[in-house]
């Protein structure tokens, strides 16, 4: 898909974040020369696509409590990945969940999901129950927990 | 340190945000507490960063982007030298140490899909090591919600 120009400028007016005042969508609108209902219009348009996922906030986990990062990966057989696939995603622990593909010899995971928590001992916990709960002993799993968290930012887009 | 407010706010908002002339105001009423109530503790938390964003959450591919995780496997003694030539690059957006053999995990997000190879080629080059190129194939899920 390849944007308008005026869609282009929208996008980067406010990767950055909405303004913080009473009427965000006119403000953003004198930044490129629209209307506040042609913005409105637009963004409601892109919200629908699907270019924009999600329009709200998005939390630094770290900084509020969520010290455990856990990338869970699952090597799945590939018969049973879509099922196991959605099983994961539906749990409410598993803030991501998304098939990517296998590196062999080294990396056998096809599967990647991602959970966070408060310890890490909460989170071994909360993933063993899940486990047993979905019947997924079978599926040979691996918890890499971060470390070093070395830069965080969203995408950028001109 | 952040109250029931605050944490009322932030689990209403990461689920969505209105699109219509007085999106705050219509926020603010849902939580039943006033339009600037709401503005100010928005900026307090963006400035503690608490929050990293209040905005657009898009999808890097339906944009016309390219977006892939990779991951390295690094010697303890490369990885300061390796993770700043890597950071140095606009196009990775977060980074991250994990314990594994493949210890470290970024997220590359470019302009175009062909820009991935590019880079990727380019921090190779430079670094000396194989990047493990990840995509996404299937997405399953795509909450990214935190309960506060």
């Amino acid at each position: 898909m390849v944007l308008s120009k005026q869609d282009a400028q929208l996008v980067a007016a406010i990767q950055s974040g909405l303004p913080l005042v009473e009427h965000p969508y006119a403000e953003v609108g004198q930044q490129i020369g629209l209307t506040e209902s042609e913005v409105i219009e637009r963004i409601t348009e892109m919200r629908e696509s699907g270019i924009i996922k999600r329009l709200g906030v998005v939390v630094r986990h770290h900084e509020l409590g969520y010290v455990a990062n856990a990338m869970v990966v699952w090597d799945v057989p590939t018969e049973r990945l879509n099922l196991v696939g959605k099983l994961l995603g539906s749990q409410p622990c598993v803030t991501l969940c998304y098939e990517r593909p296998r590196k062999l010899p080294e990396w056998p995971y096809n599967l990647f999901s991602m959970i966070h928590g408060f310890s890490r001992e909460r989170v071994l916990s909360r993933i063993s129950k899940m486990v047993a709960e979905l019947g997924l002993e079978d599926i040979d799993y691996q918890v890499l927990f971060s470390g070093r968290r070395f830069k965080q930012r969203g995408a950028r887009y001109q | 340190m952040m109250d029931a407010i605050d944490r009322n706010i932030i689990n209403s908002l990461q689920g969505g945000f209105p699109i219509c002339d007085s999106p705050y105001r219509v926020v603010a009423e849902q939580l039943g507490i006033e339009e600037s109530d709401l503005l100010q503790r928005l900026e307090k938390m963006l400035e503690l960063k608490q929050l990293s964003r209040f905005g657009p959450m898009y999808h890097a591919e339906r944009l016309g982007g390219g977006l892939s995780l990779c991951a390295m496997k690094l010697p303890e003694n490369q990885f300061e030298r390796v993770a700043e030539l890597v950071n140095a690059y606009p196009e990775v957006a977060h980074n991250y140490a994990r314990e594994h053999q493949l210890n470290m995990w970024f997220v590359l997000a470019t302009e175009t899909p062909e820009r991935i190879a590019t880079v990727l080629a380019e921090i190779e080059e430079e670094t000396g090591y194989h990047v493990y190129n990840m995509p996404k194939q299937e997405e399953f899920y795509v909450g990214l919600r935190f309960d506060l």
